[in-house]
């Protein structure tokens, strides 16, 4: 239930939403989308990316002097985990054709086609197999399958969304393999939403000029990711899965291919090497670094640890400067800060408003822009809610959905997000949520080509851990069909390559090349990463966490 | 010690976090029994935010912390009450005197198979789950299911070969756990949803014309040609070209 003092402005919202119920009716835009400038004056006075010390330098590795985003800097500016010259690398643990790291959407999907394409792989995976980010997703998958839409016209939208930044090679895979992903994931048994005929139902998301956005009800990516996880679970002996095992570091060989990791048993705290003949990366993003001390949406094991490894081994960075924020995540109740509200939610005639109820931003401009007019918004021109504990925020009216789209459609389409609110005695059917950007993907990643492959021969990287296929802004439903994409890329490429590669003596030394690297540049730390988990234990626990050596298991 | 980073505590909006910080002077506080030790934690707080603010640090029970994985299965009493209460960490609210643990994992039982040679009918579940032939319809799972899902009628639905209702009564389901590990009958329902789903996934979904023709299109190379022209376009042309697009 919404506070009293909440009330009046609530009322506001009301009353404004006949008049806004016709302005969406009538079909036009209920708002004037910004120009090309006036975007650029937004994000340049309001994106939190652009803040002065929002970026610094980073000084070492491949990308050395480039700006990046300031706890990414601070990321790659730390020690590794391990001792290299503890570990005796001459008789692995494990031995595979594939170390695939990370049991989320990507890695299961590279899983699936490496084993179709005959080669074994091991997946490494920090939490459970599907915790992760592609567990979360509600809003969907774009892809251009209907008749009024075309892949290239799914290219231009994409590209523009990624400010003229992406890849070229990168977004034609992706819009290009945009229908056989559809397909591929429903011969897998994934449940689309379609019309009675068998037409598939779509909508709009931000930025997309024709409607392409696929789901799931909005439990898009639950279905996905568990219908991939089952597939991996048809193949035990194709396909091992290691749970609460991280990868902690990249393995190479004397001619500098990459030939597997080095693996963390979270449990037990002991290390293991597998000796794989490539290497492929699916860690996903890294929200629970909380930048700029956001609220993420992001899953428990978010914390970029792909990036890292990486980097150390040699590996180049792609846009690692631009943070998004997703415009809509929960203000209301605080249990639930941060937590997504789809995009969807506006793609079904949701509007944001101020706390006079009127509108103030067209709601589908990407995601950068909207979630900058929204800071705008509250910060800017204060004309927002303010909540008990400090927070703003801005509303979104979900009711109008019901009567844009028929009553009971909220409930269909969106059980999670009204199962989320409802659990606080919040009925969005009738009442809006209050929303402000929540931190939410990260746009860069690991450079890759077409082929999903790195500049380090044997090592690939597929989603949310790359970078290239976004530019600066990834539109929605862009991700999960990344992830199809280059996760299969991945797992067929690797596949492929295995059947020729010829593997080395295996090193660290890149890791203790690093090490020296950041003794060289004056970097005193005592960071270390990857990080695998936050830290959430409160300041008053901490402090009298105060054991004085750590050894033998009683930490 | 090291210290990791993925801690920062200045916030955009001057923004308390309940589990990362100390509470406010003027919360509130519970007692909450956390496997059996008295805590005293914010009131308001979810289970998972308890558990952490106690100075816990979660490996096994948290996955998504949004109510989307079923990593977080937990188990609780509440004072005065004989009940045994089921619930998700990360959704869940305490209460005084909430004596709760978590479950760090339920033993599965999966079904291995290859979904090309199954059939969408009641066989199938003969075959792989052949258990829930035992359900004694108490309604236990239904009662334990943390997002109100009819789960007794969706077994009920897989015995009679009712994919469908199967899929649609199961389509929000966690894999959590809770239901099977309070089944008399030790039935693992959320595979047998999982199977239902993609079943019909598979085999029920009406097909879609338009996605067959749009493959045909890009096998054939229909759109090669257009591709290499964009891929060539300069970033100012690209421009044009973008914000000159008619809208659907
Ligand atoms: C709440 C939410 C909603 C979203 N909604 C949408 C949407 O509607 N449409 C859309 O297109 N996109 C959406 N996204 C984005 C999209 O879901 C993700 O970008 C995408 O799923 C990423 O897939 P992935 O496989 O790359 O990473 P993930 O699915 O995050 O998988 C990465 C896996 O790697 C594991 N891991 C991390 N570090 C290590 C390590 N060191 N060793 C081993 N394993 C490790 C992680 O624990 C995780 O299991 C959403 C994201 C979130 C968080
Ligand atoms: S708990 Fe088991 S036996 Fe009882 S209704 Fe559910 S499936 Fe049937
Ligand atoms: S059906 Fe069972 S596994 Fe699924 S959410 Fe309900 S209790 Fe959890
Ligand atoms: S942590 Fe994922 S459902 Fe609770």
């Amino acid at each position: 239930m919404y506070p009293e003092y909440m009330k009046p402005s609530l009322d506001k919202v009301a009353q404004t939403r006949a008049k806004r119920f016709e302005l969406a009716k009538s079909g036009k835009p209920v708002f004037p989308p910004m120009s090309a400038e006036e975007r650029e004056d937004v994000l340049q006075k309001f994106h939190p990316d652009y803040k002065p010390d929002a970026r610094r330098k980073v000084r070492v590795g491949p990308n050395k002097g480039e700006l990046l985003t300031a706890e990414v800097a601070d990321l790659l500016e730390s020690h590794s985990r391990i001792d290299p010259k503890k570990f005796d690398l001459s008789q692995p643990d494990y031995e595979t054709d594939i170390l695939i790291i990370g049991g989320g959407g990507g890695g299961c999907a590279a899983a699936i086609e490496a084993m179709r394409n005959g080669a074994k792989s091991i997946i490494s995976t920090k939490l459970r197999l599907g915790d992760a980010n592609s567990m979360m997703s509600q809003g969907g998958m774009q892809a251009a399958d209907m008749p009024q839409d075309s892949p290239t016209r799914h290219y231009l939208d994409a590209m523009g969304g990624g400010h003229f930044d992406n890849k070229p090679e990168l977004v034609r895979a992706l819009t290009e393999d945009g229908p056989k992903i559809v397909k591929w994931l429903e011969e897998l048994g994934v449940v689309w939403d379609k019309l009675p005929d068998g037409t598939m139902q779509v909508l709009h998301g931000g930025g997309t000029s024709r409607k392409r956005m696929h789901s799931c009800r909005d439990y898009t990516g639950a279905i996905i990711m568990r219908t991939l996880m089952d597939e991996v679970r048809n193949h035990p002996d194709m396909i091992e899965v290691l749970e609460f095992m991280p990868t902690v570091e990249l393995l190479l060989d004397e001619n500098g291919q990459c030939a597997g990791g080095i693996l963390y048993n979270m449990e037990t705290e002991e290390y293991f090497t597998v000796r794989a003949k490539a290497t492929i990366i699916a860690t996903g993003g890294f929200g629970r670094l909380h930048i700029r001390g956001f609220d993420t949406t992001n899953h428990y094991g978010a914390t970029g640890d792909g990036l890292i490894m990486a980097y150390r081994a040699g590996a180049n960075l792609l846009y690692m400067d631009s943070v998004q924020y997703h415009p809509t995540g929960a203000v209301y109740p605080e249990q639930i800060a941060g937590f997504l509200i789809t995009e969807k939610i506006r793609g079904a005639g949701g509007q944001p408003v101020n706390k006079d109820g009127e509108l103030f931003v067209f709601p589908r401009e990407p995601r950068d822009v909207e979630a900058a007019a929204i800071i705008r918004e509250c910060i800017g021109r204060k004309n927002g809610v303010t909540t008990q504990s400090g927070r703003v925020g801005i509303w979104l009216d979900s009711p109008l959905i019901e009567m844009l789209q028929g009553e009971g459609y909220i409930k269909k389409q969106f059980p999670a997000m009204f199962r989320q609110f409802n659990r606080y005695g919040i009925d969005i059917t009738k009442e809006p949520m209050l929303i402000f950007p929540t931190l939410h993907y990260q746009n860069g990643g690991i450079e890759i080509n077409d082929k999903a492959e790195t500049s380090i021969p044997g090592l690939y990287v597929a989603g949310e851990a790359s970078g290239g296929v976004h530019g600066r802004n990834r539109l929605m439903g862009n991700s999960v069909l990344d992830y199809n994409v280059f996760g299969r890329r991945a797992g067929f490429n690797a596949a492929n390559y295995v059947q020729k590669v010829k593997l080395g003596k295996l090193t660290l030394e890149h890791v203790l090349k690093y090490e020296q690297e950041l003794k060289e540049a004056g970097i005193e730390t005592d960071r270390i990463a990857p990080v695998l988990l936050p830290l959430y234990t409160p300041e008053a626990v901490r402090k009298r966490q105060l054991t004085a050596h750590y050894e033998g298991t009683l930490r | 010690m090291k210290q990791d980073i993925g801690q920062r505590d200045s916030s955009p909006q001057t923004q308390k976090k309940p589990t990362k910080k100390t509470a406010e002077p003027d919360t509130e506080f519970v007692t909450v029994y956390i496997m059996g030790k008295a805590y005293k934690v914010p009131a308001g707080s979810t289970i998972m935010g308890a558990i952490e603010y106690a100075g816990y640090q979660i490996k096994r029970g948290a996955g998504c912390r949004e109510g989307f994985c079923g990593a977080c299965a937990t188990v609780y009493r509440l004072p005065g009450d004989f009940k045994i209460y089921t619930g998700l960490a990360c959704t869940t609210l305490v209460q005084d005197g909430m004596w709760l643990a978590q479950l760090p994992a339920i033993p599965p039982k999966k079904a291995i198979y290859d979904l090309e040679k199954l059939k969408p009918t009641v066989e199938t579940f003969q075959l792989l789950y052949p258990e829930i032939f035992r359900c004694v319809a108490c309604a236990t799972c239904t009662k334990a299911c943390p997002q109100d899902l009819e789960v007794m009628d969706y077994i009920q639905a897989a015995k009679r070969g009712d994919i469908e209702m199967v899929m649609d009564l199961s389509f929000d389901c966690l894999c959590c756990g809770l239901c099977a590990i309070r089944c008399p009958a030790e039935i693992v329902q959320f595979n047998v949803g999982l199977l239902a789903r993609r079943l019909y996934g598979r085999y029920l979904n009406k097909k879609s014309q338009h996605l067959e023709e749009r493959i045909k299109e890009i096998e054939e190379h229909k759109y090669d040609a257009e591709y290499e022209k964009l891929m060539k376009m300069s970033r100012e042309e690209l421009k044009k070209l973008y914000y000159e697009r008619d809208m659907e």
